[in-house]
């Protein structure tokens, strides 16, 4: 066996195995670029729906709340919370933080105008539109 | 002054390895206060609110993991290159930069509100701000590129005027694989679908897959060192355990794209190859088992040999059988994004690469102060740091997953799914408890800092111990 496998075969494999990896991977990828514009509706992409991207990032809101299962644990799912709750709620939520309520997850006051809580909702209903295969499981996220 | 150092260059690494251990203080106090942020919720708000704490938390990890690896990186070149560092001062120089960068990082994050900071650090001139694990002002990510290049040049020059050897080499593919993915960073789409697609190129494709590299070759070097086996055999190894990592992880980032707006052939190829990314951390379990047990040396420093076995089970635990455990799309269905994902999160972090940054400076510290190894007392209390450390954070991680399986149940798969806070309230008993783990952490923490100071008792009790066989 060690006579067979020296390490000089042991690496050749390596660069062999690397090389086809990172080809099939970037082919996927390719592939996947091509596919992806009837899966996230980019045609959407409104400026406002940037501008709520925009300030979803500076205020890292993803420091708290998952965002199609990806972020903090500590706070709720947003990926489809345009669906469970709605726009008003929405605006409404982000107008009144914090709850102050003793012992409770406290969530930052951010002094939106309204046309940045607009941004926000257009932000957050574009993402809800995005095809995730049926993730989550239900409402709740 | 040192005589057990081959190379006076290497010596660049303590400054390094100091600051690693002292920011990983860090990153534990703030992990602290989450976790009592997850049960007593307004913990320091508005003071510290619970994002602030957490940017500060991960980004504490992954800098002092840098550090770390850069240490190794120029202890471990020079002696594998048998040449001294290419240049000693650039090393130093490009310390003070990343130390600087990273304490007005921290701060800026403590001190200034984050939409402030974008605005005060030129995020609007191109916005790659408030992504996970991405939260660094652009600055900060520029800085990152030019120590990372610096260090690179460095290493690398080291590397051609020497010996090469597979450690050093693939330690080096490592390093700049670490540094060309980390430009996926500035790359932030306006699409939220595409942006999630690259980000995972600098998260996923670092953790598994280029730092597999340089775990690895770390830990090649500390067990040719301790065992004194046959560097033909550990490198031959080492070829194995990386061919595993990169054929599995690369595709394997695909575990990563089924709900994220990707065609769901991910499902398919993320599921098949990331089920396999547990191979190459189960044969760097074996290669030190088998490595440790065929040594032809004893050498004195025992916590170094703790800490190489300890790495070789635990990433294969974290990162192997509790990434395993979420990664086929059925499962990940219902775990994503949930307290599972934390656990995984932890105990893959902590064996893999906490672990080889702690067993590279268990063994390399003693030499650079100027011993072969550490005093058996401080040998001692360093190996009940690491009982400590790594035992809570098994605790830590069944803990967050008794959370997981709850919070799964309750919020995805029962007929009446309830919402996300109601669920947390439920679960609180979890939190509570991976909070006493976290101190008992700490408290492993704070041993492991003391092992560094303790000295060997006074003379008299060696020659006590002789006195019985003259009599
Ligand atoms: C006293 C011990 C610790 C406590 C109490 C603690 C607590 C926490 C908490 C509460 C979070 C945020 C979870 C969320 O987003 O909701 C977190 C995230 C994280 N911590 Fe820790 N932590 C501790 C130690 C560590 C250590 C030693 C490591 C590294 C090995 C680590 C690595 C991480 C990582 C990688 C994340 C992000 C996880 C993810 O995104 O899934 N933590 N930690
Ligand atoms: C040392 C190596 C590894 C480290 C440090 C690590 C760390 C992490 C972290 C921090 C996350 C959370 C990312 C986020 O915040 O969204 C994560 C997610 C994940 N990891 Fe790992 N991981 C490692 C290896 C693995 C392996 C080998 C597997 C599979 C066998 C795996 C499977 C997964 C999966 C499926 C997720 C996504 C969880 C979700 O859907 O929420 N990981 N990993
Ligand atoms: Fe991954």
């Amino acid at each position: 066996m060690s006579a067979f496998f020296t390490k000089s075969r042991a690496r050749n494999i390596f660069y062999g195995g690397v090389v086809f990896s990172a080809l099939l991977f970037l082919a996927l990828t390719f592939h996947t670029i091509r596919k992806m514009p009837q899966r996230d509706h980019r045609e959407n992409l409104t400026a406002e729906v940037v501008r709520g991207k925009h300030l979803w990032e500076t205020r890292n809101c993803v420091g708290c709340h998952t965002i199609l299962g990806e972020g903090a644990y500590f706070a709720p799912e947003l990926g489809n919370v345009y669906k469970r709750r709605g726009p008003d709620f929405i605006k409404a939520w982000i107008k009144v933080q914090p709850t102050g309520v003793a012992g409770r997850r406290q969530m930052p006051q951010f002094h939106f105008s309204e046309q940045q809580l607009d941004d926000i909702v257009a932000f957050l209903k574009w993402t809800s539109e995005i095809n995730t295969e049926n993730w989550p499981p239900n409402i709740e996220g | 002054m040192l005589p057990l150092l081959q190379y006076p260059s290497q010596a660049v690494a303590k400054p390094y390895f100091i600051t690693a251990i002292g920011l990983f203080v860090g990153q534990i106090l703030f992990g602290l206060i989450m976790g009592l942020q997850y049960v007593i919720g307004d913990f320091m708000f508005p003071a510290i609110p619970f994002n602030i704490a957490r940017m500060v938390h991960t980004n504490l990890l992954i800098v002092w993991l840098l550090f770390g690896f850069m240490g190794a990186a120029y202890y471990l070149v020079p002696e594998e290159s048998e040449t001294e560092l290419h240049s000693p001062l650039l090393a130093y120089l490009m310390f003070w930069i990343f130390l600087i960068a990273g304490a007005l990082t921290i701060a800026g994050y403590l001190l200034v509100p984050y939409a402030t900071l974008a605005e005060m650090t030129g995020n609007n001139l191109l916005q790659t701000m408030g992504r996970e694990f991405l939260e660094q002002p652009l600055p900060t990510k520029v800085g990152i590129v030019v120590v990372a290049l610096a260090f690179v040049y460095n290493i690398g020059m080291t590397i051609l005027k020497g010996r090469k050897t597979a450690i050093s080499m693939i330690l080096l593919a490592g390093l700049i694989g670490l540094a060309v993915l980390f430009l996926f960073a500035f790359y932030n789409p306006s699409n939220l679908a595409t942006d999630k697609y690259f980000w995972w190129w600098v998260v996923h494709l670092w953790v598994e897959g280029v730092w597999e590299l340089i775990m690895a070759a770390i830990l090649a070097f500390v067990l040719i060192k301790i065992t004194g086996v046959d560097r033909e055999v550990i490198e031959k190894w080492l070829y194995v355990i990386i061919t595993l990592a990169l054929v599995t992880g690369i595709i394997g980032t695909g575990h990563h794209y089924y709900w994220i707006g990707a065609p769901a052939y991910w499902q398919w190829w993320g599921g098949v190859f990331s089920a396999l990314e547990p191979l190459p951390f189960f044969a760097m379990t074996v290669f030190c088992f088998n490595m440790v047990n065929r040594r032809r040396r004893q050498h004195p420093n025992k916590a170094a040999t703790l800490w190489a076995l300890g790495t070789g089970v635990m990433a294969f635990l974290g990162a192997g059988v509790w990434g395993f455990l979420h990664t086929l799309a059925p499962v990940n269905y219902y775990t994503h994004g949930s307290q599972i994902t934390a656990a995984h999160g932890h105990l893959a972090f902590y064996g893999a690469y906490v672990m080889v940054v702690l067993t590279i400076i268990s063994y390399a510290m003693p030499i650079l102060r100027g011993r072969e190894c550490n005093p058996e007392r401080a040998q001692v209390l360093e190996m009940w740091s690491f009982w400590l450390m790594t035992v809570s954070m098994v605790f830590i991680t069944l803990f967050l997953t008794g959370a997981g399986i709850l919070q799964v149940w309750l919020q995805r798969v029962i007929d009446n799914p309830q919402p996300f806070m109601a669920v947390q309230d439920q679960v609180r008993i979890f939190y509570w408890l991976r909070e006493l783990a976290g101190l008992v952490f700490l408290i492993g923490l704070v041993l492991y800092l003391v092992s560094f100071f303790v000295k060997d008792k006074p003379q008299t009790v060696a020659v006590n111990d002789v006195q019985p066989a003259a009599t």
